[in-house]
């Protein structure tokens, strides 16, 4: 049982824009004209693609196999047909394409065999098996999969659901927990099966009384130590690190994970998908979305996975003025390149921009030294420093200030008098670090490959050499012990001397060639209809005739 | 007088025989500044510096035999590094030896490939597949772009394709600071 409340260093309160959204209950999607289907699932894992064109598919039906550890299957988001299976722009924001299996839904919207698995008397390797063969990864954002993260061997004591949805304009969770309390609790408990925990705590940020009513009572009654605990309204804190250390005052060090310290944290749509995909067989099709910004109908809708953002964005009716769109939150989302791409695991929000709710940054001006940044900063670094670091270029130094424990998510930003958008500089940094480490490890795979071959070359050249000499020395004792035969008809003409032993090789090797001659036989004669023998028998007859004229045309030249 | 000699002396040997041991104990095998500048070095193999691939380059800027401006695949940043390697001033590319190019590999036209296999041994890298008179295909992953596939192929079959970037390699851009308004 946790005591009191902790907090972590930092943090900031935006203006939430929460009510824009949270009152509209989750109304399920239209079906789309089509459903783009992205095999790429992270950063970290794609899936291998087990369906051709033209294939009818169900809903639920799985399209794509886990193909390494961090990978997760990919399923039909409904029924319909496979149209193609095509390169084609994905949420990111490079805009740049990716394959995705393009599905026409037939509208019936049929599943496929939804078989349950219980998971108290299954082994945990079957269980955790079960929730990547239902491509079940955490809807937080980051997508990680919860096999691996619910497949920590022991030494878990709490778990941690979060339901903080800190960033503002963001309902999905808190509708999700308000409306599906029930299924949230029995996927927490299927994860608290799995992890080994021995108490399970819901943080939700205070600013949702309702859903923390809600889980409250779906909770109540049940045996076992868990707990709703409403933890401040403080931005991020819903971050993994940050909500691990308001509940359990546990600071996550540099490079370590919340597992290392019997602490791991889920997201409660996580929870909920798998309570899904264990108790009802229904693999990860789905989740709830919240469209919201600048439209007339700001809304919660439980979307499929591939339904493209255009047509969710139509559901809540942009008004005419809406300039960028963003997916994700304000502080940590970005900016769509492209409106046709589809919704992933990952998206749990889409912002219609305009120009009075997100006025265009101001100039950016010179960094003044505040220190603001640091302040706010809940990781505990020196934004300022890593900012100076990462404009210079100078990315050792930019590391040493720990650039890889920024979670980005944009405090220092929000509160710069100088406008500066510091997130900006340690994404570059990031990317570049990245990119050199990539570099930096194709030219030792080059180095190695030209070190191997020069020493295959070598390698071939020696033995080649020993293989000669190896065989010279094999025909000179051959020849040595039987000095008589052929070479006595030819060394007749010859005087004897220091070439003998050359001689004797060219004769035994024109002997061989000989031997050889004669072994060989046409052998496209042996099976002949006797048509063809007629055939070759009068083409011989004519190359002998041929022949007869020339010699006696050259026997006077001869003679 | 003869108490300062005896001091002076058994210091002299027991200093003496420290260093002998460190001499022996803590021997670098080869030369570790060579190591340092291989590791600079892209290691594309390419010979464009004039010598045969990028580690006797190393040796022959360790020895001071050539000049750190020799490669073009490392560009001007691997000049800097270098220069800060060895304390050396940054000097520009040395165009001489080729000018720096974004980074490519190569491509084999399979209709055009007869199978010759020059390629193949002329690849530094072992990064092409193929066998006498069957069609020969470049291995996208391990193509360091060092171009010397290209002069022995007896048809022209094989060029140089820059790397478009995926989702892998894309990275995010140095912000561009806005200072005014472009109408």
């Amino acid at each position: 049982m946790i005591a009191g409340l902790f907090r972590f260093k930092g943090g900031i309160k935006p203006e939430t824009h929460k009510n824009a959204s949270a009152g509209s209950p989750i109304q399920i999607a239209p079906l789309p004209k089509q459903l783009i289907v992205p095999l790429r699932q992270s950063p970290r894992a794609t899936a291998e693609c087990i369906v051709v064109p033209g294939q009818k598919v169900l809903k639920g039906e799985r399209i794509g196999l886990p193909d390494s550890p961090l990978s997760t299957a990919v399923h039909a988001p409904t029924s319909g047909t496979v149209v193609e299976i095509t390169p084609h722009a994905m949420a990111h924001a490079s805009g740049l394409q990716t394959r995705c299996v393009v599905i026409e839904p037939d509208g019936d919207e049929r599943w496929i065999d939804r078989p349950t698995l219980d998971y108290a008397s299954a082994s945990p390797k079957e269980a955790l098996a079960w929730l990547r063969d239902h491509g079940i990864v955490g809807l937080g954002g980051a997508t990680f999969p919860s096999h691996i993260k619910a497949g920590v061997d022991g030494g878990i004591e709490t778990l941690i659901l979060n339901g903080a949805e800190c960033e503002p304009w963001i309902t999905c969770d808190d509708r999700l927990m308000r409306e599906r309390a029930d299924g949230i609790v029995a996927g927490a408990l299927i994860l608290k099966h799995l992890t080994g925990a021995r108490e399970i705590v819901f943080g939700v940020e205070d600013n949702k009384p309702q859903a923390i009513e809600a889980l409250r009572t779906a909770i109540h009654g049940l045996s076992g130590d868990i707990t709703v605990i409403p933890v401040p309204s403080l931005y991020p804190a819903g971050g993994e690190k940050q909500l691990i250390r308001v509940l359990t005052g546990v600071e996550i060090p540099h490079g370590k994970l919340g597992g290392d310290f019997g602490v791991q944290c889920f997201n409660v749509g996580t929870a909920y998908a798998v309570n899904r995909a264990i108790n009802h067989g229904e693999p990860l099709v789905s989740r709830v979305m919240t469209v919201t910004g600048n439209v007339d109908k700001p809304g919660n809708f439980e979307v499929l996975i591939g339904t493209p953002v255009e047509a969710l964005l139509a559901l809540g009716q942009p008004k005419p003025d809406t300039g960028r769109i963003l997916m994700g939150g304000p502080m940590m989302g970005f900016e769509l390149p492209r409106l046709d791409v589809p919704a992933t695991k990952a998206t749990n929000c889409l912002i219609a921009t305009s120009p009075t709710l997100f006025p265009p940054p101001p100039p950016e001006m010179n960094c003044i030294r505040c220190g603001a940044c640091a302040v706010v900063c809940p990781a505990e670094l020196q934004p300022f420093e890593l900012y100076w670091f990462s404009r210079a270029r100078n990315f050792g130094k930019a590391q040493e200030y720990h650039l890889f424990d920024c979670i980005e998510c944009g405090c220092c930003s929000y509160v710069c008098p100088s406008q500066i958008r510091l997130v900006d500089y340690y994404r570059f940094a990031k990317g570049e670090i990245w990119a050199r480490e990539r570099e930096k490890s194709a030219a030792d795979a080059a180095r190695e490959r030209f070190e191997f071959r020069n020493e295959r070359q070598a390698r071939e050249k020696r033995e080649k050499a020993e293989k000669l000499a190896a065989k010279a020395a094999a025909t000179k004792a051959k020849l040595a012990a039987a000095p008589t035969d052929a070479p006595a008809a030819v060394a007749t003409d010859t005087p004897a001397g220091p070439d003998d032993a050359k001689r004797a090789l060219i004769a035994a090797a024109l002997e061989r060639a000989k031997a050889q001659k004669a072994a060989v036989e046409p052998k496209n004669t042996d099976a002949l209809t006797p048509e063809q023998a007629a055939q070759v028998a009068e083409a011989d007859a004519r190359r002998a005739a041929q022949a007869a004229p020339d010699t006696a045309a050259d026997a006077p030249e001869s003679n | 007088m003869l108490t300062a000699i005896l001091v002076m002396t058994g210091i002299a040997l027991v200093l003496g025989a420290a260093l002998g041991f460190a001499a022996i104990f803590f021997k670098v095998e080869g030369d570790p500044l060579v190591d340092n500048i291989d590791a600079i070095l892209p290691q594309t193999q390419c010979g464009q510096c004039g010598f045969p691939g990028c580690r006797p380059y190393a040796e022959a800027i360790a020895n001071g035999e050539a000049d750190i401006n020799q490669c073009p695949p490392g560009g001007e940043e691997g000049i800097r590094h270098l220069a800060d390697l060895l304390g050396r001033e940054f000097k520009p590319l040395d165009e001489e030896h080729g000018v720096e190019k974004p980074k490519s590999v190569a491509v084999i036209d399979e209709q055009t490939c007869i199978g010759c296999t020059l390629c193949i041994q002329a690849c530094p890298v072992d990064a092409i597949v193929g066998a006498a008179k069957q069609m020969h295909t470049i291995v996208e992953a391990e193509c360091t772009g060092c171009e010397l596939c290209i002069a022995p192929c007896p048809v022209d079959c094989i060029t140089m394709e820059p790397l478009k970037e995926t989702v892998k390699t894309w990275k995010w851009k140095y912000p561009v600071i806005q200072i005014k308004d472009v109408a």
